[in-house]
């Protein structure tokens, strides 16, 4: 009994230590990463966003366009859709990261950590890093399912993986443009609209699903400078499969891979301070 | 170890906070009383580092808050009015996430967890979405959440607003024995008992200033007038009784909602019943009973807050002191001070 007493089963916190180590921030962003991917595991709409819809999404367009799609220059439609699909999938799920930030600030959640010794903006990167996570799945159900569904990469391991890491970066830069539209949302449900009003023209309004060969003059013109379009082209190109923009004028359809590492960095740049501004101002009062 | 000196702050057309001083000494509880909108969430909120007051200075274990927000961090525990923990979470979850996030390491915090877990009788549940809790257990585990680093100071805004009597008073066994650790702690409650049952010493504040200030009992002998309640065998429709009264009491005279109970403050003077009665006798009223009673702490709160606890609450909290008027109470004004702020803020 006496040692029991002597040796408390649990300790308090050592003030004595200052907060802010390196360490600690990386601590604290990984407790929140795994506290995200909790959530994502725990609401059936965010997990089927990134578990069902790929699957229901690569079935669909093989199967129902697939046929009726014929592709400048030739070429099979499976191979060239996989990585429109992929963009697809993952440019729609930074949806995620808006109302989950938003869905923060409003639930009164944030005051606690707010109160608590942590790095404050490992709100904002611990829901980053877990948007990152839940890509690389999506990233893997979507390559499985092409597989199963007749898509077959022309190029090496090293270079596949490349195609893979090109969407999965740009998805990530455009996690933080998400995080901005969360942090300044008026609702989580307002957030959500983001999702259709913006990323859902911002996926189609591309070569994801089809050639941008047959589109109007004008429409052409936006979907060559689309971002979305230069990823799939880099990525058609990294994973060689038939790529018809390579054809196209459009500086970025002729340098598809430079110019999505390009979009990424600037989104990333441009967004991410951005992010943290806006967390700041609606965090201080 | 905990020291307000000239806090101000101002939400856009709202003063919150005009100028408020208090202290709490080590090892003791103060009780921050006071009507919704009063100031006391945001005097919580300046002292634990969420809000930055427009003047004046706030210190906590010696520390301040604007100055080393993220010290002050470490060495307090929140329960706050809203309950700010993840629903998405098990109970379990929710205490480790807040343990590791103050650096106590991953072990520690579940050990800590399981702990507390036990103190707030929640290890059936520890490991159910939040979700699924009542009111008292998210209550309970967010005090819990609080305690997790064993903190030197607590603060506890409105910690049993819209509980159940039981849970209250499982919340109050749980305040009373984090005294006997040493703990100092901040509690603010709209409910006058909750402050007599825990406080060593009340500060009551209203429209962002600090009206009273001293022990319960000090407050109690501060306010001398008795308070006279007369219940009639007929609702008071004319305002006959209540006019009858007016010239022996001080102050106006109240109407319950269902005129049949009138009270009013007044001076404890020989033979009050039995002109109050005479009175009421001569304009035709029926009185069934009549009670002058010795102040209690509501009566000082109202005499000192100009007798608005809660609008749609009043009746009930003159007509009967303490418990019933705050179990009763409870949901209706919970958390209106915190959305106004939210308005303001949005």
């Amino acid at each position: 009994m006496t040692t029991t007493t002597l040796t408390p089963t649990s300790v308090g916190l050592d003030r004595s230590r200052s907060g802010g180590s390196v360490f600690g921030a990386l601590a604290d962003i990984w407790a929140m990463t795994r506290r995200n991917l909790v959530h994502i595991a725990r609401e059936p709409m965010q997990l089927s966003d990134v578990t069902i819809q790929p699957v229901l999404f690569t079935v669909l367009f093989v199967y129902i366009f697939g046929g009726a799609i014929a592709l400048p220059g030739g070429g099979s439609y499976v191979n060239y859709l996989l990585a429109g699909i992929l963009a697809l999938n993952l440019v729609t799920s930074v949806m995620g990261t808006a109302v989950g930030l938003s869905t923060d600030l409003h639930e009164g959640m944030i005051d606690r950590f707010r109160t608590l010794p942590m790095w404050r903006s490992a709100v904002l990167v611990g829901r980053s890093m877990a948007d990152l996570l839940t890509s690389l799945l999506c990233a893997l159900i979507v390559g499985l399912t092409g597989l199963a569904v007749g898509w077959r990469p022309g190029a090496n391991d090293i270079s596949v993986l490349g195609g893979f890491a090109l969407v999965i970066f740009f998805a990530y830069a455009l996690t933080w443009i998400a995080a901005c539209v969360g942090l300044n949302a008026k609702s989580p449900e307002s957030a959500a609209s983001f999702g259709f009003i913006v990323l859902f023209p911002l996926a189609f309004v591309s070569n994801a699903m089809v050639p941008t060969q047959h589109m109007p003059g004008w429409l052409q013109a936006v979907a060559e400078w689309n971002p979305v379009s230069a990823v799939c082209a880099g990525t058609r190109v990294l994973w060689g499969n038939p790529n018809p923009a390579g054809a196209l004028h459009a500086w970025p359809m002729q340098h598809p891979i430079e110019a999505s590492l390009i979009w990424s960095v600037v989104l990333i740049g441009l967004a991410a301070p951005l992010a943290a501004h806006f967390f700041r101002r609606r965090t201080t009062e | 170890m905990i020291q307000a000196e000239g806090l101000t702050k101002r939400y856009g057309e709202t003063q919150a906070l005009a100028g408020v001083d208090f202290s709490v000494p080590a090892g003791t509880i103060l009780g921050l009383l006071g009507p919704n909108g009063a100031g006391k969430t945001t005097a919580v909120r300046v002292l634990t580092t969420l809000a930055l007051p427009d003047s004046g200075r706030g210190t906590v274990a010696g520390i301040d808050v604007v100055k080393h927000p993220g010290e002050v961090r470490r060495h307090i525990g929140v329960a706050a009015q809203d309950a700010t923990l993840d629903p998405l979470l098990t109970g379990r979850q929710n205490l480790v996430l807040v343990g590791e996030l103050s650096d106590m390491g991953r072990a520690p915090a579940r050990a800590r967890a399981t702990e507390l877990l036990a103190q707030f009788e929640l290890t059936d549940a520890a490991d159910r979405v939040l979700k699924g809790y009542s009111g008292g257990m998210r209550r309970r585990l967010d005090l819990g959440a609080a305690l997790m680093t064993r903190p030197p100071v607590l603060f506890l805004d409105e910690p049993t607003t819209g509980l159940d009597p039981t849970s209250r008073q499982r919340v109050w066994e749980a305040i009373r024995e984090l005294l006997g650790e040493g703990v100092t702690v901040l509690l603010t409650t709209q409910y006058l008992e909750e402050a007599d049952a825990l406080a060593h010493r009340i500060v009551v504040v209203d429209h962002g200033k600090v009206i009273a200030n001293g022990t319960p009992t000090e407050l109690k002998e501060a306010s001398r007038s008795a308070r006279l309640e007369v219940s009639l065998a007929a609702p008071d429709t004319d305002g006959r009784a209540a006019g009858a009264m007016a010239p022996l009491v001080s102050g106006r005279v109240h109407v319950s909602e269902d005129g049949r109970r009138l009270s009013a403050g007044v001076d404890a003077s020989p033979g009050l019943a039995t002109a109050v009665v005479r009175a009421l006798d001569a304009a035709g009223v029926l009185v069934d009973n009549i009670e002058v009673r010795q102040p209690s702490l509501d009566d000082v709160f109202f005499s000192l807050t100009g007798g608005h606890i809660e609008g749609e609450d009043e009746d009930e909290a003159i007509g009967s002191a303490g418990g019933a008027a705050a179990a009763s109470a409870g949901g209706g004004g919970k958390s209106a001070e915190r959305q106004e702020l939210e308005g303001v803020r949005a």
